[in-house]
């Protein structure tokens, strides 16, 4: 078991090494790429404080006041480019790969072939946004404690629980990732699903509340139920941004929701995978 | 050695095509380019609907972000108005308006944005492609934009049915109803002038190939700004008053946050003469830059081989 176990941490090591010597044999790529993505960041980091240069905080009565809701962006950042260094360029190779019947090769490895297929590359540029998550976090977590009114600093454990629901949120998204990429098996070719991919996390983007009424409702109900995007960052976020004490029940139920939703969506991916594999015809030749 | 000799179409040494042939060509190249378009229609429709989602979440941050600014507002009193109260306006707009105003610029991006021009400008210059169009009578500019044209058509042909029900389901946000018919004119102008200002600008970017031979970096650069600056992301009113000016010089906004604030009659009426004339203004601009860099950038270019 551990030496299994090994064996494929040094694979995986292997896998981002060879990564990391391919990135940076084009280094002035992978600067742009970086600098772009940083790019990204300040827009949306301007973004949000146009908007809270009018409003005092994000819903009323939701407690997602400036600082706050920066801690919320910071594990939006962390959350998404841990998925987009280490499982993103995965998912759209694994589509080509189908295309291109190079699957054959995957399949014949003496390694578990979802492993194979969602750790072979690691764009190690994306993490610049992983940086760019802990300068908003370290800044807004300064500024919370620094702060006249309400100042709050997080205990040793809510940090501890925010890691460990962190995780559970990149496993949800991995888990999302791997459902729709495995579906080019059937439909040959799925840029539109990437679009769709996009557009769902979308909605992991803002405090779940917002969502919570009228017409809304019926979406978060979707997406904290059936694809549980929302606690992805939400469930995180709030570890943080409040005191472990007091928290209403609901609150816990959610917490706890969320480990279920995770291990949940890593075994349907583990199944969906397997039944498209089942269904995988070589290309021609 | 070999640099190709630069086919003047301006002087004809067979017989002349006359207005008539042209026609003809321009028609040819309009129509392929316009069956092209239609090939992936279902796919089209789909990617067109979907691309309406991320207002849903818009509409709901939005919400909240009014709602709270109508609290604090009316603090002790009583809250909870339906839609956060239209008495609330940020930069000018309130909560319906601010809706109205995102499903508008989809319209006024559907018209302005030009995937893939730039780039694709740059890669034919770079793939030495560009020969084609100095040896055959066909002006690149001008094969780009009836391409282009048609690519928009074949567009608003299939996307007409998800945006019609988008805003058929969102006839609520737009408080004052339709504009009055000189306004909607002047959106339209806005949106035509729009749609040729975001060709030539970004023509011109792709110009910038003939010097550079990579400018995927600089175009980033080009859609972060203008993705920020156009007002795609939020009305430009609401930035903070010592950049607005500088932003409202700048032709970004016509490619999005124009048209919009005409047709919600954002902009006075004393002023939307002259703004439309500033329009007009950049296109003409634009027009003159991106003929002046694609002419220096011929008499520059060189060809090998091939």
């Amino acid at each position: 078991m551990w030496s299994e176990l090994n064996r494929y941490r040094r694979v995986f090591f292997t896998f981002a090494q060879n990564s990391l010597v391919r990135d940076m044999t084009f280094r002035t790529n992978f600067v742009i790429e970086c600098l772009s993505s940083l790019g990204w960041t300040l827009m949306n980091v301007g973004f949000y404080l146009i908007i809270f240069e009018h409003t005092k905080s994000i819903g009323a009565d939701s407690g997602w006041d400036r600082e706050k809701f920066f801690l919320f962006l910071a594990t939006t950042w962390f959350i998404n480019s841990l998925v987009q260094a280490f499982f993103m360029p995965n998912a759209e190779e694994f589509s080509e790969l189908i295309r291109t019947g190079g699957l054959d090769f995957a399949l014949l490895k003496p390694i578990d072939t979802q492993f194979l297929i969602s750790f072979r590359r690691v764009s190690w540029s994306s993490l610049a946004n992983f940086a760019a998550g802990i300068v908003i976090a370290a800044v807004s977590l300064w500024k919370l404690a620094n702060r006249e009114v309400d100042p709050y600093v997080p205990t040793a454990m809510s940090c501890l629980l925010y890691v460990f629901f962190c995780g559970c949120g990149v496993a949800i998204m991995y888990s999302l990732m791997i459902c729709l990429s495995a579906t080019s098996i059937w439909l040959g070719r799925n840029q539109t699903l990437y679009n769709f991919w996009f557009y769902i996390t979308n909605f992991s983007r803002y405090p779940m509340e917002i969502y919570n009424r009228g017409w809304g409702q019926a979406l978060y109900g979707l997406f904290t139920f059936v694809i549980p995007v929302l606690v992805v960052v939400n469930v995180p976020a709030r570890l943080i941004a409040r005191p472990v004490e007091p928290r209403s029940d609901s609150e816990w139920w959610l917490v706890g929701w969320t480990i279920v939703a995770t291990l949940l969506s890593v075994l349907a991916s583990r199944w969906v995978f397997r039944t498209a594999l089942g269904s995988y015809r070589s290309a021609s030749s | 050695m070999s640099t190709l000799p630069v086919a003047d179409s301006s002087i004809p040494n067979h017989a002349p095509i006359g207005v008539m042939g042209r026609l003809r060509i321009w028609k040819m190249i309009f129509a392929t380019a316009f069956s092209e378009r239609l090939v992936y229609r279902g796919d089209f429709a789909l990617g067109t609907l979907m691309r309406f989602l991320p207002i849903v979440t818009q509409i709901f941050l939005w919400w909240a972000i009014f709602d709270s600014i109508g609290q604090s507002n009316t603090a002790g009193t009583e809250s909870g108005q339906p839609a956060g109260g239209e008495a609330v306006s940020i930069g000018g707009y309130g909560f319906r308006e601010m809706v109205a105003y995102y499903l508008l610029t989809m319209i006024a991006r559907a018209f302005s944005s030009m995937p893939g021009l730039a780039s694709g400008i740059a890669q034919q210059i770079r793939e030495g492609e560009i020969k084609r169009y100095l040896i055959q009578p066909i002006d690149l500019i001008g094969f780009l934009l009836l391409n282009r044209i048609a690519h928009k058509c074949a567009y608003y042909a299939v996307a007409i049915a998800p945006f019609a029900l988008v805003f058929y389901l969102c006839r609520d946000y737009f408080v004052d109803g339709f504009p009055p018919l000189h306004l909607f004119l002047c959106f339209v102008a806005s949106l035509l002038m729009g749609f040729l200002i975001g060709f030539f600008l970004e023509a011109s970017i792709g110009m910038i190939g003939f010097w550079f031979l990579e400018v995927s970096s600089l175009l980033f650069l080009y859609m972060l700004f203008s993705f920020f600056l156009s007002g795609h992301m939020f009305p430009l009113t609401l930035l903070p008053d010592w950049i607005e000016p500088a932003v409202n010089f700048l032709p970004l906004k016509y490619l999005a946050y124009f048209p919009a604030a005409v047709f919600l009659g954002k902009i006075p009426e004393d002023e939307l003469a002259m703004e439309m004339g500033i329009q007009f203004a950049w296109l003409v601009f634009f027009i003159v830059l991106c003929r002046f860099a694609y002419a220096r950038g011929v008499a520059r270019y060189s060809g090998f081989g091939g």
